[in-house]
């Protein structure tokens, strides 16, 4: 059973249809278009690109936010694109959701208690005495201390101290897995590590499953097992999370690498390989391969016309580029 | 419970804010007070009007106008035989009874009217009374005999033989130095006497029978409010108008903002054909005139305050206040904490009433407030048109009724204000309330 994967992510499609007056189809936004992965128990993976590649939308497909245009979803051998109804609402029990600003991800009229409880009354936890132990549990759990923020509401919390909230929600219903949308690029640099520490701790503990969505590749290294390189709605490459950065194979993660900042004085004046140019447009994406009007490797009448597949030129290093052909 | 404190702390600051509190509470109070006292149907059968008030002056004014005029007006005075020292004569199974009901007037104002109350038992003949009218200078005035069978009821001041004989009004001949009936009455002060000599039949069958006597010098003023055209006390109307007033605002002002609000929320919610839907039928309904209609409901249905109730709310359901909930709704839809609610599974409808509409209820509150008085000034409205409840006594129907008697034209201009005083302090505490909330919940108002 443990080596089932926890979740397939087969040819993944989520397009959001563009209608003019109302009712006339006159294209669609391919946020998420094509993407294929499995995530096995226990592990931490990374989805990482710049705005506007897909993540997002990626992450609230598999948490059944959107509505898949098309391909499969199977968590825990259980395709979940056609589920509805009790069985949606037990699937969401599984997956927690941890979002990027902590702040917004709480209704600010109710105290931590109340907010804390709204998932197990959803879930039909009646038991006043049996919540509010859950209740401490959890916020034990994300190092919180029960009595001084049990009464408190969200903006008498700190910023840090607000995410820790939205981690125990997220924890509260026992998911197996826990999508973080960029858990930590609203709060401030001292607590970032902090959190990120923490929630690598508790996947640890709990051994479950955490799929961070971010777009900062200096910390990775340190929170995630495995890496994948979303452009344009797909993944354009993946593999553990230290062969990607010391063996970038994808001209556009090598740009990404290249483009963290480097704190070291004596390179201020180097020149960078940054890609010209800016993502693709999502309603008409380029052929071929979606990188190519920005690479500066593209081969003229191959890039161009035809889409690359997912190439392994190393052990377990999966690239979708033809110059790894 | 810290969530009421933080609301009403701020409010502290606005003396205003606490004077419209006091008003409303007093209201409450009034209201509280009423429904213990006056039981809903007593105030029905009390306000149908009648027998209840036989003993009460036609369009009296308020005692404390007479103290604000410094004008000495009597009040109204009941002699009753019971306290007069009656004599009784017994032969041949007939009674003869001599009572004497005798009282001191010392105003400077006549009565407004005489009455005579009398009982008498029931047999196969009549009992007969002959009264006579005794001034304390000594003068005796005969005022005629009558047959008296059961409850009857003598109307010295309508009795038209005897105003021809004083040449006055009887209930200012009668109390009036004799003179020149063409000059100015004035009052003669001292004791006065009605002797009543009545002769009861058949007493062997009853041998407890007697005559009871009332005799009701009707006075100019009556009570804190004053009296009608049909002797009822204003005060039961504005007393009981306090409950209605406030039930009517009240359960107007919740119904239209809370159905108002739940609609508003799922339109936006839902979106799509619901919203476009939900938008077209409040187009159509904020051309529609309110008042016109609720005329003609009145008019061809039913005038029941709870019928007009029904008809203010449903009209009110679509109203604008769905397009400023709407606009207030949409960024709310967005917010990352209904993401959050919908990926931990919570069902529609609490999304809407457990996650939306408590985000905007506080802004709510202060419109709230001040559309309670605007329910309630339409229902006085309704009222005066004509509309007003048949049944209920309501602010409304004493302005109604003050119009159609011409109040103000007759000088009966307490008829008037005291109605209108109430509805102003209504709306002023609300309002003075509501603006003082409004300063709370909108900060940017604030120090304006």
């Amino acid at each position: 059973m443990s080596d089932a994967p926890l979740l397939e992510v087969r040819d993944l499609r989520t397009w959001f249809e563009l209608r003019q007056w109302g009712f006339l189809r006159v294209g669609s936004v391919r946020a998420v278009d094509g993407v294929s992965f499995e995530l096995a128990r226990g592990e931490a993976v990374a989805f990482v690109g710049e705005s506007g590649c897909g993540k997002s939308s990626l992450a609230r497909t598999l948490l059944g936010l959107h509505r898949p245009s098309g391909g499969e979803v199977v968590f825990e051998g259980q395709d979940v694109a056609g589920l509805a109804g009790a069985a949606l609402k037990r699937y969401r029990a599984r997956v927690g959701y941890v979002q990027q600003d902590p702040y917004g991800a709480l209704p600010p009229f109710m105290n931590v208690r109340r907010l804390l409880a709204e998932p197990l009354i959803v879930h039909g936890v009646m038991d006043r005495a049996e919540r509010e132990r859950r209740i401490r549990a959890v916020l034990e759990e994300v190092r919180l201390a029960p009595e001084e923020v049990l009464h408190k509401f969200p903006h008498m919390l700190s910023g840090g101290q607000q995410q820790r909230v939205v981690i125990a929600r997220a924890l509260i219903l026992a998911p197996h897995l826990i999508i973080a949308d960029e858990p930590v690029s609203m709060l401030d640099a001292s607590v970032r590590v902090e959190i990120l520490s923490l929630l690598r701790q508790i996947q640890r503990e709990r051994e479950l499953t955490l799929a961070f969505i971010t777009h900062d590749l200096a910390t990775v290294r340190h929170f995630a097992e495995r890496l994948f390189v979303m452009y344009a709605g797909r993944i354009v490459e993946q593999a553990p999370v230290d062969e990607l950065l010391d063996h970038p194979l994808h001209p556009y993660t090598q740009a990404l690498l290249a483009a963290i900042a480097d704190p070291d004085a004596d390179n201020a004046s180097r020149q960078r390989e940054i890609p010209p140019g800016e993502p693709p447009s999502l309603v008409k994406p380029p052929a071929g391969c979606r990188f190519h009007p920005r690479c500066p490797h593209a081969i003229a009448g191959h890039c161009d016309r035809d889409e690359p597949p997912m190439l392994a030129p190393r052990p377990g290093h999966g690239v979708a580029c033809w110059l790894h052909e | 419970m810290s969530a009421g404190r933080e609301i009403l702390a701020p409010l502290r600051r606005y003396p205003s804010a606490l004077a419209g509190l006091a008003l409303i509470l007093a209201l409450v109070v009034i209201a509280l007070y009423t429904l213990v006292a006056i039981p809903y149907p007593k105030a029905l059968e009390l306000w149908r009007g009648g027998e209840a008030w036989q003993m009460s002056p036609v369009n009296a004014r308020p005692v404390w106008t007479a103290w604000l005029a410094g004008e000495d007006l009597p009040g109204t005075r009941v002699v009753r035989s019971s306290d007069a020292p009656s004599e009784q004569q017994d032969f041949d199974g007939v009674r003869r009874l001599r009572i004497p009901l005798e009282f001191d007037y010392r105003h400077t104002a006549f009565p407004s009217e005489l009455n005579l109350f009398l009982s008498a038992p029931q047999g196969a003949r009549d009992a007969f009374v002959r009264l006579t009218w005794e001034t304390p200078d000594g003068r005796y005035i005969p005022l005629g005999g009558h047959q008296v069978s059961g409850e009857e009821r003598i109307s010295l001041s309508q009795d038209w033989s005897l105003e021809q004989r004083l040449g006055r009004v009887p209930h200012v001949g009668l109390l009036a130095e004799p003179g020149d009936p063409s000059a100015p009455a004035v009052v003669q002060p001292g004791r006065y006497r009605l002797l009543l000599d009545a002769i009861l039949f058949d007493v062997d069958a009853n041998p407890g029978a007697t005559l009871a006597a009332d005799l009701v010098v009707y006075g100019r003023v009556a009570g804190l409010a004053g009296t009608d055209h049909r002797r009822r006390d204003l005060m039961v109307a504005l007393l009981w108008g306090t409950p209605v007033a406030l039930a009517f605002g009240l359960l107007a002002a919740v119904g239209t903002t809370l159905t108002t609000l739940v609609i508003a929320a799922a339109g936006v919610w839902f979106g799509g054909w619901l919203d476009a839907l939900i938008q077209r039928l409040t187009e159509v309904n904020m051309i529609l005139p309110l008042l016109p209609i609720l005329v003609m409901v009145g008019t061809l249905y039913s005038t029941s305050i709870w019928v007009m109730l029904g008809v203010v709310i449903a009209l009110g359901i679509f109203s604008a206040g769905i397009k400023m909930y709407r606009a207030m709704l949409l960024p709310i839809r967005e917010a990352p904490y209904i993401e959050a609610a919908r990926a931990y599974g919570a069902s529609d409808a609490r999304i809407i009433l457990r996650y939306m509409i408590p985000r905007i209820l506080p802004v709510l509150i202060p419109t709230f407030v001040t559309l309670i008085p605007s329910f309630v000034f339409l229902e006085a409205s309704l009222a005066l048109l004509g509309l007003g409840d048949p049944l209920l006594p309501t602010w409304g129907k004493i302005l109604n009724d003050a119009q159609a008697q011409s109040a103000l034209y007759n000088g009966y201009y307490y008829w008037v204000l005291e109605p209108a005083a109430l509805l102003m302090l209504t709306g002023l505490g609300f309002a003075m309330l509501g603006f003082a909330l409004d300063r709370v919940f909108n900060p940017r108002l604030r120090n304006l």
